[in-house]
């Protein structure tokens, strides 16, 4: 295949966009989607500051490349979510990608500030080891945000975590999360805003983003994602498009262009009932954040196996 | 033809194309990112039967 743009030898071929790339063009047109994606979203304003929330996986250190290449002012927060030889792994590509690029990377180990990990959460709470690893990434995340006075949190879902979590959504029709799924979450009180500049990229663009810059990054999967829904979803999806190429693009896109808004005020509902947490002061609906009864449930588990 | 990650080795009668691979390892393109040597190839890539091959998964899965 060649280079659509060049004609020279093509490294990807992309078959949503009937069109390969060489290595040049293609970083391009990541960067192109990425911009596009922010102009059309509004999401990032000239000045302001941006945190991206980095794991060490293709996503979000594709993501901090290219919007350091664009000129955005990006740091990093690295969460330590405890989880085994993954988890050194996934700081050690981290820590690598920031010093080599002289950027700034916050870090904050689960265990040590908070006094859980992921493996412990899920224990203790018996359920899906992600719901607790997103539980505290959001809550981290906004709370570095704040604290620290960054105005946007950037985060790596890519096309095909969006078409996964949007199958899930309507799958069960979850109209409060329809509401909230958005390449742009605003801000409001106490939290910062949310911003998805990989939305227009699928994770097959992503990881040859890596490969073709020479970022290395974890390639190893998580070991407590193995067999979840959301990878079944993926599975199901892929098997689409490549029966339909263009189906998850025009999943996502025409969900964000034409069905969201019809999900709003479900979704809207729930925020105009936020107060601020017993015991952390982030806002939350009832009087106790979910990340709080979280971390309780898991003490109050250590606790009665001492 | 030598796969990588995880190493193994495979027959087949080369040359053969990158699809053909996929289709024979019933492995969805879509997934994967394909690495001849150390280079990032199409789908219609040419495999010869010395190449060392990595197919490599870029599905991830980290959400609830």
């Amino acid at each position: 295949m060649k280079c659509r743009v060049c004609r020279g030898p093509a490294v990807l071929d992309i078959r949503r966009h009937n069109a390969a790339f060489c290595r040049d063009h293609f970083l391009k047109h990541c960067r192109d989607q990425v911009q596009r994606a922010i102009d059309d979203q509004h999401m990032i304003a000239g000045g302001e500051r941006v945190l991206v929330a980095v794991s060490g996986g293709k996503d979000s250190l594709a993501l901090w490349d290219v919007l350091v290449g664009l000129g955005y002012d990006a740091d990093g927060l690295y969460l330590g979510l405890g989880i085994g030889d993954y988890s050194d792994a996934s700081g050690h590509a981290a820590r690598a990608f920031a010093r080599e690029r002289r950027l700034e990377l916050r870090e904050v180990d689960l265990a040590a500030e908070y006094g859980y990990d992921v493996p412990s959460a899920a224990a203790a709470t018996h359920r899906s080891p992600c719901g607790a690893c997103g539980l505290s990434k959001r809550h981290v995340f906004n709370a570095v945000a704040v604290d620290h006075g960054y105005d946007v949190i950037a985060t790596g879902h890519n096309l095909d975590d969006e078409a996964a979590v949007l199958l899930g959504n309507v799958l069960r029709w979850e109209t409060a999360y329809l509401g909230r799924q958005h390449p742009v979450l605003p801000a409001r009180p106490g939290f910062a805003r949310k911003v998805k500049p990989l939305y227009r990229l699928g994770e097959r663009e992503t990881a040859a983003y890596c490969v073709l810059s020479g970022i290395e990054y974890q390639v190893e999967e998580c070991p407590m994602a193995e067999g979840n829904r959301h990878l079944g979803y993926k599975q199901v999806l892929n098997a689409l498009e490549e029966r339909s190429p263009g189906a998850k693009a025009a999943f996502v896109f025409g969900f964000v262009d034409h069905a969201h808004d019809r999900f709003t005020e479900e979704a809207g509902i729930e925020r105009e009932a936020l107060r601020a947490c017993d015991v952390c002061g982030s806002p939350t609906t009832g009087d106790v954040c979910a990340f709080c009864r979280l971390r309780e449930r898991v003490g109050s588990r250590a606790v009665h196996a001492q | 033809m030598v796969l990588r990650n995880p190493r193994r080795e495979l027959e087949i009668p080369g040359p053969s194309t990158v699809e053909a691979l996929l289709e024979r390892l019933d492995v969805n393109p879509e997934s994967v990112l394909v690495i001849q040597g150390d280079t990032l190839v199409t789908r219609d890539a040419r495999l010869a039967d010395t190449d060392v091959v990595e197919i490599r998964p870029v599905t991830s899965g980290g959400a609830e």
